[in-house]
Parts: structure tokens; sequence; C-alpha cells
């Protein structure tokens, strides 16, 4: 099973309530897999800067010393925000892949969740409503948003194999079905010097749309594409920074409704996450379209490019 | 008429009062509200009541229905009217997934769209769709009639018994040994009388209609044991 929500936001005035409305939808679909559950969510300008969220095991012994660890080396630009298992790193852009590596050699424990300008991943093992309660989601407000609920079938249920998985800079994937050629693309894959940590399924769907665009893919593209290279059951969303995506494998099996008003676009692996949205009795509901890519930005003029995500 | 909050009340409450309606009940309107997408909602009825659904239904709604009428003011998720046997259930939005998969008998009422699956291995049901129909539908349908007012997607029929298929607009594709076949006046009969119990607005002779070429394996009596 495992449930999907996705909520792009059209009203700004609804901003301050995305974590809220995102958290209650992603709780809607907790009886579509207990094991773990995440929330992505994108917010707030950084200015240049970039955000990477990390996660431990033992965050009062590793944050608080992380800010004057990373500091040494990186010259005192980095602010650390720790919320929970979670910490937020901001470091000026040109100095976050330097910041990633350096955090490798610090405390190998500590692992990388997401990275982006807007881009802030939060999961964990547990129901929905005790995840986006330990990270308080429900305060958290921004312009759009993907939450995952899981039932583990291609492997371990551990915070690292919960969704939503972070594919590139402020990209990120969540999915609802099984990959069955999941192992020999991973061998593929790390051959071609793609980095994937764990034996789950999704971590290599998303590694496959990272590696895509590395090649020269939009996002749009390595969407179209993984209709063919994968196989398998899948519904995916995907964030980006400025929109959200969502593509269905050809069978569509897995189940997807949408919803779109003046206000927002919405995601839910059922009609039951959308029900308390407003205005939700008079949107244009819908289920999309297998084998077919759809999108949405926030970028008023996309660029032909962009339009194709 | 009885009025039952699905939010306040309950599913199992819901169910368990309307299957416990006697064949000469005298209560024989209900209508439910809050049903905000709820799974299985009026399954398992048996007994000529009329059920009114007011919002849009989660999974399995009507499911084995049995001499009800079941009527879905909104869109119904995955496995509407699924192994009906007969009755009623018409849907005024759109249907999820493999409306009327299996069902035996009674009249499935689709007034938007069908989705994927749409009377996968129906056997002996009426399905009238006013849209259009995904893919894969009537997939190994054994008996009973499909009408598709608007198109239907790809594989359409695929492994075919002797159900009847009537579209009035595009095929995308037909699925294996599922062919057109000639529109004979007592087709036309058929679909006249289909077309008016599913309150369409459509001439039967826009319509074409498909069915088995019977020429797969099991059509084949040497292959029989």
């Amino acid at each position: 099973m495992c449930g999907i929500v996705g909520l792009f936001l059209k009203d700004k005035a609804l901003e301050p309530e995305l974590g809220n409305m995102l958290t209650d939808m992603l709780i809607t679909m907790t009886d579509r897999g207990p094991d773990s559950a995440g929330i992505a969510i994108y917010s707030g300008d950084t200015d240049g800067k970039v955000k990477i969220t990390v996660q431990s095991d033992t965050p009062e012994e590793d944050f608080p010393v992380l800010e004057a660890a990373l500091g040494e080396g990186l010259g005192s630009t980095a602010s650390v925000r720790i919320n929970d298992t979670h910490a937020v790193i901001e470091v000026p852009a040109e100095l976050a892949d330097v910041t990633r590596a350096r955090l490798k050699e610090i405390n190998p424990n500590i692992r990388m969740m997401s990275r982006g300008e807007s881009l802030e991943i939060y999961k964990e093992v547990g129901l929905p409503k005790d995840v986006a309660a330990r990270f308080d989601i429900s305060s958290m407000s921004g312009s759009h948003g993907i939450g995952h609920t899981r039932m583990a079938t291609e492997s371990a249920v551990t915070t690292m194999g919960a969704h939503p998985f972070n594919t590139g800079p402020d990209q990120c994937l969540v999915h609802n079905g099984s990959l069955s050629n999941h192992n020999q693309l991973r061998r593929k894959l790390r051959r071609e010097g793609i980095h994937i940590e764990t034996m789950n399924d999704t971590e290599v769907g998303a590694a496959y749309l990272t590696w895509r665009m590395q090649q020269g893919a939009t996002l749009g593209e390595a969407l179209q594409s993984s209709l063919d290279d994968l196989d398998g059951f899948f519904t995916f969303v995907v964030g980006t920074k400025d929109g959200f995506g969502v593509v269905r494998d050809p069978i569509a099996c897995k189940p997807a409704v949408m919803a779109e008003t003046d206000q927002y676009v919405a995601f839910g692996s059922e009609y039951r996450a959308l029900v308390n949205l407003p205005g939700i009795e008079t949107a244009r509901v819908w289920e999309p379209e297998p084998a077919t890519v759809y999108f949405w930005s926030h970028n008023a003029a996309p660029t032909a490019t962009e339009k194709a995500a | 008429m009885q009025t039952f909050d699905l939010e306040a009340q309950g599913l199992r409450e819901l169910n368990t009062t309307l299957q416990a309606q006697a064949t000469a009940t005298n209560q024989t309107s209900w209508e439910i509200v809050n049903a905000k997408g709820s799974h299985a909602i009026a399954v398992g009825l048996d007994a000529p009541i009329e059920v009114n659904v007011k919002g849009s239904t989660g999974y399995y709604c009507a499911g084995m229905n049995k001499q009800a009428t079941v009527h879905v003011y909104g869109s119904a998720g995955p496995g509407v009217a699924e192994n009906m046997m007969s009755g009623t259930v018409i849907i005024e939005g759109d249907a999820s997934q493999y409306a009327g998969a299996t069902a035996h008998g009674g009249t499935l009422i689709i007034k938007g769209n069908a989705s994927s699956r749409c009377g996968i291995s129906m056997k002996g049901v009426d399905i009238i769709v006013h849209g259009n129909v995904g893919h894969m539908s009537a997939f190994m349908a054994q008996s009973g009639n499909m009408v598709v007012c608007g198109d239907a997607g790809d594989a359409l029929g695929d492994s075919l018994y002797e159900a009847r298929l009537f579209v009035r607009g595009s095929v995308k594709s037909l699925g294996a040994d599922c062919i057109e076949k000639e529109m004979r006046p007592e087709h036309i009969e058929i679909l006249k009388d289909l077309l008016a119990r599913g309150e369409c607005d459509a001439k039967p002779e826009e319509f074409k209609r498909y069915g088995s070429a019977r020429q797969l394996y099991n059509f084949n009596i040497d292959n029989a044991y």
C-alpha cells in the first residue's frame, strides 16, 4: 500500500497553513502504511544560502557540537537549527559541497536527509501523527510540500528507508508501489558512480532520476524515461524548488486522486486525504492518467524546459 | 426518510443497520451524510431500499449489492459495485478503477468517466458509462453488457468471453481476441433499453459493438480436458 499526499499552494495566504494541512492529509492516510512517515516542505528564500537537513539517532550528542565543528573548517559561516532528531544546517551556496564532505568526516553517524535552497525533509519510523508531532510539522509554513506514510515491502523499516527521498538539490520523491528491477538497476547506477545507501527500491528510483538529470535530462524528461526503465508498480510524486509533479506507471493500479481550485493543487492516494481542504466540494477532482507526466510550477512564466520540469 | 451521519455514527453501525433491513421494510429511503471518501459504504445490502450517499466515496462502495439502489452524489473510489448481484448503483461523478468488477447482475450507471479496468471479469452486470472508460476495461468479461458513451482506453475487452461491449466514441486499442462486430437489429433493441435505463441522451445507431472473436486457446474444444 503506502499513502502519498502532496499540496501545492497557489494562494499565498494559505502558506502559513501548509504544514498543518499536509499533516492532516497525511494522518488521514495512516491506515495505508504504519511503518514510517515523512514530509518534505519547501519554504522561504534563504538568500544565497543552502539548507542541508541531517538526521542522527543520537541528536543530543551529535548536534550541539556541530556548529563549532563545522565552523572550524568553513570559517564559522554555518548555522545549525536543531529539530528533534533532525537539524537544518544553513551555509552559503558555494560551501554546500564542502559542508557535506566535512559532515562525513566530523561524524559518520550523521545522515543526509536533503539539500537545497528551500527544501527540508523530515522523516522517521513511526505513525504519521507521531512523526509530524515530534518535528512540529503543523507549525511549518511553505509554498508546497509532499508527504508519505510507508507500508514496507522491499526493504527494512528504518529512517533511511522512509520517504521522501532527496534526488538532487531541492528535489525529492515519494513512491507508492514496488519496483521489481531495483537490484539490477542499483548495480548499474553504482557502477555509474551514483551513491545508493540502502536496499530500498524507491531509493533506486530516486537515484535513477538523479543520474538522468546529471546526464542533462530535465526532471520531466527523467520522469518520462522512468516509464521505460523502471519495472514494477509506481505512483510517484516529486517535489522541486518551484513545484511538484506526478507520474503513474502504465498499469496504474496504485491509486491517485487530484484536486485543483484557485487556491491549490492537491494530491492524495485516496479522496479521503483531500476532504478537509478548503473548497474541496467545488474543486475539480480527477484521477491522473497512467504513463502521463503532470507538473505544476510557481514560476509564472516557465521556460520551455521548466514547463517540462 | 432516515438520515445517517457517517462521521458521527460510524461505518459498522451504518452497514449493520442497512444490512438488517428486511425485504418488506417500510424504511425504504436512506440518506448518508458526511461520506468523506470512507471505504465500504453500503456494502452487502439485500433489500429493495434506496440509499443516497451525499458526497464522494472511497474503496468498494455498494459492493456485493442485492436489490438495493445505491445512488452516490459524488465520485466513487476503486471497486464500486464490485461483485454486485442485483439492484442498481448510480454514480453522479466519476468512478475509479475496476468499477463493477466481477458483478453478476444489476445495473451500474456512471454519469462521469470510469477509470481503468471498468467491468473487469463482469459476469452478467449491465454497466452504462456516460463518459469514457480507461485501459483494460471489460478484461476477461464473461457476460452482461457494457455501454460507453465516450471513448475507451487501451486494450478494451482483452480475453473477452460472451459480454457485449457498445462504444460510441473511439477505442484506443482492442485487447487480445476482441473484435468489432456487426450491429444487428436485436443489438439496437438491447442498446435502446440500456440507454433508457442509464438515462443516456444517445442514439443506439451511433454505437459500435465489440465482442469476442473466440480464437483464444480456451475456445478450442481440442484443448478441453
